[in-house]
């Protein structure tokens, strides 16, 4: 009797420990998942690893023919802007570091290697094994680019007639700290858009590029397309609209809309920042709430369409297009999209945190996009609340085709590749 | 044997003792604070959390942690004006810096920025002091909004 009662007391502790093994054996389960493809799900064929960890603050990365991989670091910690991994077998090694800058944009054109911090654009020579000569003697190739708080990085892209590209982001949400009497936003002279400089001649201000697209609040991402000999631009949408429109916009309205637009520029467009903003669910530019908007009012045509468009807040951070042979044919002259994932969807679950992949047939988008490597973010709890153990960032083509992602908060490089 | 027995009955009560115990902490806060924390919740969800996040703990270069900050610890004077007047200044917190820019709030009520303000320090981790309506409405009145 006496032994009974015991027993029937001792019945929740036997559960709890069972529950504490079971827990514990799913969690070995599940440690098992995600070391395989170092955490990522992908498409049938391919595989990733993690060839480097822990580097801070990864940005944006190049690879060379001879497998060595620049990665720019977000902030300079000990002089060390720019790290120089080496690959071989799957590992990397770090071979040197130098630039007492961080920053994100970087660029390898013809023999020259291009890196940004928030104000400057330098270059240093390559030696014929993409190696870089002097690494503490850099020209400055462009100084004196605002820099004011928000959307300060210079992303940058090349061309192949010795032109340079320089994001200059908006240092505003929409403007409206700036142009409270809304006669025409002012900051747009000098940054919010895309600037074309030489990519050889030194010291060069604003007075010496010129304002190739304006009216882009602020990209990250962007490339130039070697097909159509366009460049492409990611910009990150504006936030909050049912925040500071609650009467228009609902919470989530606020967490889908605007979209992340893909934009193809010529010299002098205009893509519309702050006056109007795309609805990818509507499929149209629609006039912003700040300028008389109401969520249907379309916007002046005299502002261009983007060539596609993604869900809000998704944060694209980096835009590659892939000219590669190992990836299957569908992927030839495709872009992929690094979603750095999203903060600004609360209180629903924040999303992102993944590499898209947009199908392209003559150099334009063809088709729906599709999400190619996922999984960045960790747990789905993870994800959902913005605590993302990894964030997609820059993109890379390695020489024998595999595509390279950094992860700007733990600092991972992931090697994605196919096999049949 | 039996020793074992009782070994596992401890724990076993300390199991419970220490649910029981939670719960009985819960129901003890103060019921005017009390109020004021519930309504400030609700403030917090519907302005701030779009920015600072469901835990406070903010947005990584973006927008600061409301825990353990010296802004939300400190001067009530100052955190009051925060909420007043925006905040955009190159200062760090806790180490350190954000990009993004904290629109002024002085659209809400003074019960709203008391209870809002009580509620971020007395959750997620912080214990600091209630911030009343009078304050708020004392800071408000000497306040001079900086040039746009
Ligand atoms: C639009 C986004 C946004 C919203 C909404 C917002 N904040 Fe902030 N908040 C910020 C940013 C960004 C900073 C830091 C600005 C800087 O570094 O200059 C900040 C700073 C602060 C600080 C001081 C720094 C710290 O972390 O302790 C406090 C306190 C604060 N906010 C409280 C609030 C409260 C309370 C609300 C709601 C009433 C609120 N904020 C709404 C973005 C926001």
């Amino acid at each position: 009797m006496k032994m009974k009662k015991v027993l029937i007391l001792l019945l929740p502790v036997f559960a709890v420990i069972g529950l504490i093994v079971f827990n514990a054996c799913k969690s070995a389960d599940r440690d098992a998942v995600d070391t395989a493809n170092a955490g990522l799900t992908l498409p049938d064929g391919f595989s990733a690893i993690a060839v480097a960890d822990n580097l801070g603050s990864a940005r944006h990365l190049v690879v060379t023919p001879e497998h060595d991989i620049y990665v720019h670091i977000a902030s300079a910690k000990n002089s060390k802007g720019i790290l120089v991994l080496h690959e071989e077998g799957n590992k990397t090694t770090l071979k040197t570091s130098f630039a007492n800058y961080g920053g994100t944009g970087i660029a390898i054109k013809d023999g020259y290697l291009y890196a940004s911090n928030n104000t400057e654009v330098y270059r240093y020579k390559l030696n014929d094994k993409e190696e870089v000569i002097n690494p503490d003697e850099p020209e400055k190739i462009v100084t004196g680019l605002l820099s004011k708080r928000m959307h300060q990085p210079k992303a940058i892209a090349l061309d192949n007639n010795g032109n340079l590209y320089v994001n200059i982001g908006a240092y505003s949400n929409a403007c409206s700290d700036f142009d409270p009497d809304k006669k025409g936003c002012p900051i747009l002279d000098s940054a919010a858009g895309i600037w074309q400089f030489k990519s050889d001649k030194p010291n060069q201000h604003y007075g010496d590029g010129i304002r190739y697209a304006g009216g882009l609040r602020n990209v990250v991402g962007l490339a130039w397309n070697q097909q159509d000999n366009q460049l492409f631009v990611m910009q990150h949408g504006r936030d909050a609209l049912h925040d500071l429109y609650p009467n228009l916009y609902t919470v989530h309205q606020s967490a889908e809309l605007p979209a992340e637009c893909m934009f193809a520029l010529k010299q002098g467009d205009n893509a519309g920042w702050p006056y109007v903003y795309y609805d990818w669910m509507q499929n149209k530019n629609l006039l912003g709430p700040e300028y008389g908007g109401d969520g249907k009012k379309p916007a002046d045509p005299k502002f261009i369409n983007p060539v596609a468009a993604y869900p809000g807040h998704y944060a694209p951070d980096g835009l590659l297009f892939y000219t590669g042979d190992q990836f299957p044919e569908k992927y030839k002259n495709g872009a992929f999209i690094a979603f750095h994932g999203s903060w600004n969807r609360a209180p629903e679950p924040q999303a992102g945190y993944c590499v898209v992949f947009q199908p392209f047939k003559d150099g334009k988008p063809d088709g729906k996009w599709e999400v190619f490597a996922d999984g960045f973010a960790g747990t789905p709890e993870q994800k959902a609340s913005g605590r993302a153990v990894h964030r997609p960032c820059g993109l890379a083509q390695g020489p024998d085709g595999s595509l390279y992602v950094t992860d700007d908060n733990k600092g991972t490089i992931y090697k994605i590749s196919y096999k049949k | 044997m039996n020793i074992k027995k009782y070994g596992l009955l401890l724990m076993l009560f300390c199991f419970f003792y220490s649910g029981l115990h939670a719960q009985t902490k819960k129901n003890t806060t103060h019921s005017g604070s009390a109020a004021s924390i519930a309504r400030g919740k609700i403030v917090y969800a519907n302005i701030c959390l779009a920015c600072h996040m469901a835990d406070g703990g903010g947005v990584q270069n973006m927008n600061p942690p409301l825990t353990q900050t010296t802004y939300v610890l400190g001067n009530k004077t100052a955190l009051i004006k925060i909420v007043l007047n925006g905040f955009k200044e190159d200062v760090e917190i806790n180490g350190q810096t954000y990009s993004n820019n904290m629109t002024p709030h002085s659209d809400l009520k003074d019960q709203q920025i008391a209870d809002v303000l009580t509620y971020v320090r007395k959750s997620f981790g912080n214990k600091a002091g209630a911030i009343s309506m009078v304050e708020v409405k004392k800071v408000r009145a000497a306040n001079v909004a900086p040039a746009k």
